[in-house]
């Protein structure tokens, strides 16, 4: 078992450095860059009785290194479930190489998990145990000895902020607390790589801003996270390089940055006009942008200048009734990747 | 931020890739590693298994072996060597508590790790595999049907129904062995079907009808020979059947061979059949 060979940190030295000692075998992103997973040609396939064969992953090649937070970004059924399913080897792939922490997991299932954190989709607590045991009976999964697993499962209630709620029954937890204990757990092992399934939906913005401190401090502690969201804002705010995903394959790759750069404009002009005027207008208007996309309710112009549309659009004796102009956000590149048509 | 020298030392040694071991843990301590979890279940649901599984067992004693006993007034040659009702009744009464604990135990809280607290799958994101969690909770179901048995022989030593003192011991290990037989094809029977309303067929197809035509209140040559022939092929008759001569001390042992050997059989098979449909499930 390579997992536990680490309890051994002082008593003295793990009370000073409380916080870090959460996950301690850290790492920044170091310039061998060693890849935690690596995946080529991945697929998963499998039968549904709803929908019949399902192709979810059709053959993506994935690199993620220590210490970064990687990004899956897709709508609904784009495979990034299933892709984090065969990352947290408890799916078998049907199909390409898949490496996590150097191990196959077909081969090594077990050592993998043994140093893995995983903060699945929907909440697996245990209910009707109360907020401390949840933690204790977890990390004894792992054959964490007793006594390390009770100060660990404090460490992390302190870290978590559930302390006052150790006695507290889950069920009579928040949603924003039970994920919060969700993600204690998950580092109960003290995890090489975590892994978040849409860590923060459902959940509302207060909570999901303590959340994401949470993470980004794990992140700043060296932990390799690798996150699926279908929210822009928390992608932008959390993952160094992300792929985008859609039906199965690879859209784009790259830090929030670059795929703006690459599949947007720096700036976007948002018009408003009468309704009914758009279509017409959007030709008027075709070339003072990279690219023009007409919505029901408004005209998008992709431009490096924005400001400069405006004022072009008022040359030209336009009279939009509303305008914006903002920076070109990841939310523009993933619709101009996956589409603006509903999924399910 | 970063920690100490020592962690680091963990670092590099934990990280290094393309370790040769598996990590599987034996079955043993695979099973082990949810001990805690199992205790702090048992904690926090024995007060209410104490009615189930002690108190209408006993109800049962009392109504039929007592009362209702004390209207049958027959020799014991009809009630397969029993000095009275009662003495035949109570071990068909334990044989069958032996099932019904076991298929109690591994109905709805099979359901319940799958579909409703999920813990199935938060335990296994962990070393824990799907074999581990099956057998972890087969455990405390034979942890279950020893202690509600266990109990009911003791309570039942007084009222003289037995006819040797090792004869309940064997008898105690026949009821384990009857109720396993019966809990691994539950187990696999409530990880494969998708809805509790499944255990409504278990209920009334299987655990009634064996319950009372299985030998627990008369013996089953009443049943006449295409009956008797049916009973005879019920596992909980060759249950009934060896703990009832272990109790009355009338141990025929080519027969007792049998029983043993069939209720081996079903708990081994059934056993790989619980195995194999959890870890289906479980990869879906």
């Amino acid at each position: 078992m390579p997992s536990f060979h680490d309890d051994t940190v002082e008593p003295a030295a793990k009370r000073i450095v409380a916080v870090s000692v959460l996950v301690h075998r850290v790492g920044r992103v170091d310039e061998s860059g060693d890849a935690m997973i690596s995946a080529r040609g991945l697929r998963k396939s499998f039968e549904s009785k709803s929908r019949g064969a399902v192709e979810a992953v059709k053959g993506i090649d994935i690199d993620v290194r220590r210490g970064e937070a990687f990004g899956f970004l897709g709508p609904n059924g784009a495979g990034k479930s299933s892709t984090m399913r065969m990352i947290a080897a408890v799916s078998p792939t049907s199909g390409g190489e898949l490496s996590i922490l150097g191990m196959d997991p077909a081969q090594h299932g077990p050592a993998i998990r043994a140093r893995l954190g995983v903060c699945p989709q929907e909440d697996t607590l245990d209910n009707e145990l109360n907020v401390f045991d949840n933690l204790y009976i977890y990390g004894r999964y792992f054959g964490i000895p007793r006594r390390e697993v009770h100060e660990r499962a404090e460490e992390l209630l302190e870290f978590v902020q559930l302390t006052e709620k150790r006695t507290a029954k889950v069920e009579d937890l928040s949603g924003g607390m039970k994920r919060r204990l969700t993600i204690a757990r998950s580092l109960i092992n003290r995890p090489d790589i975590l892994l978040l399934d849409e860590p923060t939906t459902g959940l509302d913005p207060q909570a999901r801003h303590v959340l994401w401190d949470r993470l980004f401090r794990l992140k700043q502690q060296g932990v390799t996270l690798v996150i699926t969201t279908h929210y822009m804002d928390e992608a932008e705010q959390l993952c160094d390089r992300l792929v985008v995903m859609d039906r199965g394959v690879i859209a784009a790759e790259g830090s929030p940055l670059q795929l703006i750069r690459e599949h947007s404009t720096r700036e976007v002009a948002e018009l408003r006009f009468p309704v009914g005027d758009h279509e017409a207008t959007a030709e008027k208007i075709s070339d003072l942008g990279s690219r023009v996309e007409v919505l029901p309710d408004r005209i998008l112009v992709y431009s490096d200048d924005g400001e400069q549309v405006l004022e072009e659009v008022h040359d030209r004796g336009l009279r939009p009734i509303a305008t914006l102009v903002r920076r070109s956000t990841l939310e523009d590149v993933f619709l101009r990747l996956t589409g603006r048509t509903l999924v399910d | 931020m970063v920690s100490t020298g020592s962690t680091h030392q963990g670092i590099s040694t934990s990280s290094t890739v393309g370790s040769g071991d598996s990590g599987r843990l034996s079955p043993l301590t695979g099973a082990l590693r949810q001990y805690d979890y199992w205790l702090t279940v048992y904690k926090r649901t024995w007060k209410g298994s104490i009615i189930t599984s002690f108190v209408s067992p006993l109800f049962y004693v009392l109504a039929m072996g007592v009362l209702l006993g004390g209207f049958v007034h027959v020799s014991p040659a009809r009630l397969e060597g029993a000095p009275s009702y009662l003495a035949f009744i109570v071990p068909g009464l334990i044989a069958a508590q032996a099932m019904q604990t076991a298929v109690f135990e591994t109905t709805y809280p099979v359901m319940g790790a799958l579909k409703w607290h999920k813990s199935f799958y938060a335990q296994l994101a962990t070393p824990l595999e799907s074999r581990d969690l099956a057998n972890a909770f087969l455990l405390f179901t034979l942890f279950r049907v020893a202690a509600t048995c266990g109990v009911y022989f003791v309570v039942m030593a007084p009222f003289g129904v037995f006819e040797s003192w090792w004869g309940p011991i064997a008898a105690w290990f026949a009821t384990m062995l009857v109720g396993m037989a019966f809990a691994v094809w539950t187990f696999a029977f409530s990880a494969h079907v998708r809805t509790e309303a499944s255990f409504g067929l278990i209920f009334r197809l299987g655990l009634i009808p064996l319950f009372l035509f299985s030998g627990s209140f008369f013996p089953i040559s009443n049943l006449g020979p295409v009956g008797e022939t049916i009973a005879k092929l019920t596992p909980l008759w060759h249950g009934v059947n060896l703990t009832r001569m272990l109790c009355l001390d009338t141990v025929d042992w080519s027969t007792a061979t049998i029983n043993t050997v069939v209720l081996t059989v079903v708990l081994v098979v059934g056993w790989y059949v619980a195995l194999r449909t959890l870890a289906r499930r479980l990869a879906q």
